[in-house]
């Protein structure tokens, strides 16, 4: 499929088609997810009516660090194949990773403060992920320092993928140190230990903030292409009344 | 060799060394990422009770009482070994007995002046009807694996 999508021309093409699906499969997701998650879901035997932060928190977290590993992934692509849509994805992808990992953040910070007891505490699980928050802000600077954006994106998806040995850090934080953030109750030995009363609208809402990143993902993918495309047109338009030197050398952008 | 190929090896071979790196980095600092220490790790290590540390475990139960004003004492255990802790402050939402906890303070004559207690949360996650029908039922596993899980549902449901 990757293959197939790999020309530009044709991607547009099938992602015109495709990201209005997925965006309304993503808000009615969204929409059922927000239903169970904040009227059917019951309180925790624990920690009462908060548990519902959760329900934010966790799909924010996967998906901050799903799309870090999609960005490397894309990075290593771009880097050893040089497929031309690979580079667009990963800075397509930053910024709303980087949105994903502020949310899981301030919720996860919310929640701490009536349960812990403290807004932040500088545990493994905790300062791993803001390290995350850190590399997606460098990831982006770094693209856009470049005059040239071809050295850009090079120098980007160096550091996408030196990045990504955070990722298992982040994961495995809380069961290789003691940490104050519980361990995982999802992907781990033995089985989920969250009630399927719960896990039901966990899931719903982690599929909703999924399709949701895709059908941003395609419209900020193609938008960049777009771009590409008219300034392309503009430098290979005839010039008006300017100097042949100057703009006439002017190399078209693919 | 083509240049893929080239770029690839270049590629898996930066990233396994910088795999193989990181992983030095985090055993020699091992000591420094740890939030807290358990009551048997200081036991068997004196020397990291010399200045303010941090230390976790379960609320042991029937251990807390109140004293004068505001100030509580009660000890943490880790199933093997136990320390006394005395708190004067506010203690979080999810403090009670037979709960996680973690403590910052330091120890004096032998008893751990806490200056901050933090409630831990385990991973467990489930309706009060449930918590109490496996209870009940005494499917319910106390304590469990990590030091610092879970006690029994407590007695008020909110």
């Amino acid at each position: 499929m990757f293959a197939y999508l790999a020309n530009p021309a044709r991607f547009m093409r099938v992602s015109g088609r495709a990201w209005r699906f997925v965006a309304a499969s993503g808000i009615a997701a969204l929409a059922i997810g927000l239903y169970l998650a904040l009227a059917v879901a019951p309180p925790d035997y624990q920690q009462g009516e908060s548990v519902r932060i959760m329900f934010v928190h966790v799909p924010s977290a996967i998906l901050a660090e799903g799309v870090y590993y999609l960005i490397a992934l894309a990075s290593f692509v771009a880097l050893v194949w040089r497929h031309p849509l690979a580079d667009v994805a990963a800075q397509a992808a930053a910024p709303i990773g980087a949105a994903f990992t502020l949310v899981c953040l301030a919720t996860g910070s919310l929640w701490g403060k009536p349960m812990w007891g403290a807004w932040w505490v500088w545990d493994a699980r905790l300062t791993s992920v803001l390290v995350l928050f850190f590399l997606y802000l460098g990831y982006i600077a770094l693209v856009n320092a470049f005059e040239d954006p071809a050295r850009g994106a090079r120098a980007g998806a160096v550091l996408a993928l030196v990045g990504v040995i955070d990722l298992p850090i982040i994961k495995f934080s809380v069961n290789w140190w003691n940490t104050l953030h519980q361990p995982a109750s999802i992907l781990r030995m033995g089985g989920p230990t969250i009630d399927r009363s719960m896990l039901v609208p966990l899931l719903v809402m982690t599929l909703a903030f999924v399709l949701l990143f895709a059908a941003l993902l395609l419209l900020r993918m193609r938008a960049t292409l777009n771009e590409r495309k008219a300034r392309a047109l503009r430098l290979a338009a005839p010039p008006r009344r300017a100097d042949p030197v100057s703009t006439g050398a002017a190399p078209v952008l693919r | 060799m083509t240049r893929k190929r080239k770029r690839l090896a270049i590629a898996v071979c930066g990233l396994a060394a910088l795999a193989a790196a990181t992983a030095m980095v985090l055993t020699a600092f091992r000591d420094n990422l740890v939030f807290f220490y358990s009551p048997s790790e200081l036991a068997a290590r004196p020397a990291i009770a010399a200045g303010r540390i941090r230390i976790g475990g379960l609320v042991e139960n029937r251990s807390l009482a109140h004293e004068d004003g505001r100030r509580v004492s009660f000890r943490v255990t880790d199933g093997a070994t136990d320390i006394a802790v005395s708190y004067d402050g506010i203690l979080p939402d999810l403090f009670r007995e037979g709960q996680g906890v973690v403590a910052e303070g330091r120890i004096k004559d032998g008893v751990f002046v806490a200056s901050s207690v933090l409630a831990k949360h385990d991973e467990k996650y489930m309706p009060p009807e449930v918590a109490a029908a496996l209870k009940k039922s005494g499917h319910w596993q106390e304590g469990g694996d990590a030091g610092a899980l879970a006690g029994p549902p407590p007695a008020h449901f909110r």
